[in-house]
């Protein structure tokens, strides 16, 4: 099936060389990071985590929401979501893949990865992340391609591969409550030790993936033959909108148990996003902004008239999704780490090298969706050709 | 074809036994044979849970607390890169409101206020380091010392994350052009790994006492925690301590003394 992503148009080409030149571009600052160390990067003694780690975080979120296609459609029967179930499984394998790219990228000693099968240390919470995580990525791998190879000769996917998405439901929370546990099991940083870190990352989760989900499919519908349908983009829109509400609900909750307890190292941290601590208020900005977009995104999805009209829409999505980056591929990892254990403040910004190299990973995992998207819809162009014709 | 399930079965058992066997057997032959193999200085420093404390009523200066910590970075070719963003530091100073945050209050004593504490790896009896380390790179060692294997660590940072005391630095660039003057008898680092205090195993191993004791005169005391006649316990069971942010438990084996005024002889 995959030579079907070998033709295409024009537009498709131009598409496809905008990602190599930037995972060029990417990796060719890698290659230097990889020589003078992550010195290159903004990262520092205080804040040793940033913009890789943050985006893992992030991703994994966006791989987790393939469920909230696959349970309305597998486990409830919701027949609308049948021809979008696989592009909730392909972008998990698209957005997996990234996570781990972005592990890879953080890394001081990369040759040395396969230390942790070498060395398997069952205590660390990032041995489990990486057997969850490479068993999703083998998961929505096997059953996307799978189903999509069965519908395209006529059959029903087979047997085999119906306890393998089941199996696939519950791994998907398993992804995202253990990348919590990274964080959220830690002594001494105020800011994740919180017992509904792992909720708030399900919710996050489930309102940025669907809402990408969504605006994939409305791209699509203008540049392909695609047509998810406006029915489940309707569904779609009204999880993001609740899910959103949910994530919202769950920070202000941290919100209230931080200031009202007035425990000065748990107030800290967001004292520091929201205001500024000390004069440094690199965050304030980004956070403000995020907190506008949440809430300006959760009244027009809600809102009927608003989440109906297809113009308004994509907008609507547009900024959970921004607000959910910001909210965790930005605020939540670097907010932990500031102040630092000793109460002193050391702020982080990316540096140029970290963006590109962090633009690299997105295009790869962009040019994966491409690719995998392109087969699933030369595969349904043929098949209604054949139904037609 | 004349294999039966029952034979194949048995055949199956047989050779699972054999192969446990025989594993067992090569773990117990290996493990002997490391054993003798290691050679121990005769006049190594053994304890069952290695301990420090600080009394910092004996350090009455800023430079007193410089003093250890170039003998500690000098021993152990921590590198100076004269930017606080790639530091690596094995022993740093705080003052008493960022080195025990939360016990600090707006009526301290001058002196106590402005003194500089040292500050350095706590050696925790329940690291949360190691807890997270995914190679094991980070391991607590039977006499205490949380310990780190350089040629292990992915530089995952993982540990610098769990780290509540802000212990552990991450050589961000290569250290080697960064060390004024490298001591042969200690491996300088890679770039790319993780690093801290590691109360000076290799000293112990010969017999000596941590750099950074070596240079205290005597404001530093280093001993089993374990062993009641050591003076560690002495100086403990005379004085008041405190520990750093004991309320995380993860057991901190490096006390301070704070105010002992001129009783500690």
């Amino acid at each position: 099936m995959l030579e079907k992503a070998l033709s295409g148009s024009r537009r498709y080409w131009a598409w496809v060389a905008v990602l190599l030149a930037l995972i060029a571009v990417g990796f060719s600052t890698y290659l230097k990071q990889y020589h003078e160390g992550l010195g290159i990067t903004g990262m520092s003694r205080d804040v040793s985590w940033g913009l890789y780690i943050a985006q893992f975080t992030f991703l994994v979120g966006v791989a987790a929401s393939a469920v909230m296609v696959a349970i309305p459609y597998y486990l409830h029967n919701y027949k609308k979501f049948g021809k979008i179930v696989i592009l909730g499984e392909f972008l998990a394998v698209a957005s997996v893949i990234m996570c781990i790219l972005f592990i890879f990228v953080d890394l001081g000693q990369p040759v040395r990865v396969l230390n942790v099968l070498l060395h398997p240390t069952p205590h660390s919470v990032m041995f489990w992340d990486m057997i969850v995580l490479s068993g999703y990525l083998l998961l929505n791998l096997i059953i996307g391609w799978t189903s999509l190879g069965a519908e395209r000769k006529g059959f029903p996917p087979p047997s085999w591969v119906k306890p393998l998405i089941y199996i696939a439901i519950p791994w998907a929370v398993s992804i995202h409550t253990v990348t919590a546990f990274l964080y959220a099991g830690l002594p001494g940083r105020s800011h994740w030790l919180t017992a509904i870190m792992a909720a708030r990352f399900l919710a996050s989760a489930f309102a940025a993936g669907p809402a990408l989900l969504v605006i994939l499919c409305l791209l699509l519908r203008r540049l392909s033959t695609f047509d998810a349908g406006s029915e489940s983009i309707q569904a779609l829109a009204k999880i993001v909108a609740y899910a959103m509400s949910a994530n919202v609900f769950f920070f202000l909750l941290e919100v209230f148990t931080a200031f009202y307890s007035h425990i000065p190292e748990h107030m800290a941290p967001i004292r520091y996003l929201f205001f500024g601590l000390e004069g440094h208020q690199g965050l304030v900005g980004f956070m403000w902004s995020a907190a506008i977009l949440a809430f300006v995104g959760i009244g027009l999805l809600i809102n009927p008239s608003t989440r109906k009209n297809e113009r308004v829409l994509p907008f609507a999505l547009a900024a959970v999704f921004i607000a959910a980056w910001i909210d965790k591929g930005l605020g939540l990892i670097v907010g932990g780490f500031i102040p630092n254990p000793m109460g002193r403040i050391t702020e982080y910004a990316p540096t140029f090298p970290e963006i590109w190299i962090t633009l690299g990973v997105y295009s790869i995992g962009l040019l994966v969706l491409t690719v995998l998207y392109k087969v699933a819809i030369a595969v349904r162009e043929e098949e209604s050709l054949a139904a037609h014709g | 074809m004349s294999v039966t399930r029952r034979r194949f079965l048995k055949l199956g058992l047989t050779t699972l036994a054999g192969v446990g066997g025989a594993m067992a057997l090569d773990g117990f032959w290996r493990g002997s044979a490391e054993a003798s193999e290691v050679l121990t200085d005769q006049k190594a420093l053994k304890a069952k849970h290695w301990a420090m404390v600080i009394d910092s009523d004996r350090l009455k200066s800023a430079e007193n607390v410089q003093r250890m910590i170039d003998a500690c970075h000098r021993t152990h070719n921590v590198p100076d890169f004269g930017n606080s963003k790639d530091e690596i530091k094995w022993m740093g100073t705080e003052t008493y409101e960022h080195a025990f945050p939360g016990q600090e209050n707006g009526y301290l004593n001058e002196g106590i206020k402005e003194k500089l504490f040292p500050v350095l790896c706590n050696h925790c009896e329940n690291p949360a380091c190691v807890r997270v380390c995914p190679t094991q790179a980070t391991f607590k060692r039977p006499d205490g010392i949380v310990a780190m294997d350089y040629h292990r660590c992915i530089g995952c940072r993982f540990c610098m994350a769990a780290c509540a005391f802000g212990a552990r630095s991450f050589n961000f660039r290569d250290p080697r052009p960064f060390i004024k003057q490298v001591n042969p008898d200690f491996p300088t680092r890679t770039k790319g790994v993780v690093e801290k205090c590691n109360f000076c195993v290799e000293r112990l191993e010969k017999g000596l006492p941590p750099a950074c004791v070596e240079a205290s005169n005597g404001a530093l005391i280093f001993g089993d925690l374990d062993d009641p006649n050591s003076e560690v316990r002495q100086v403990l069971a005379t004085h008041y301590s405190i520990r750093r942010k004991p309320e995380l438990g993860t057991e901190p084996s490096v006390y301070y003394l704070i105010g002992g005024g001129e009783e500690h002889a």
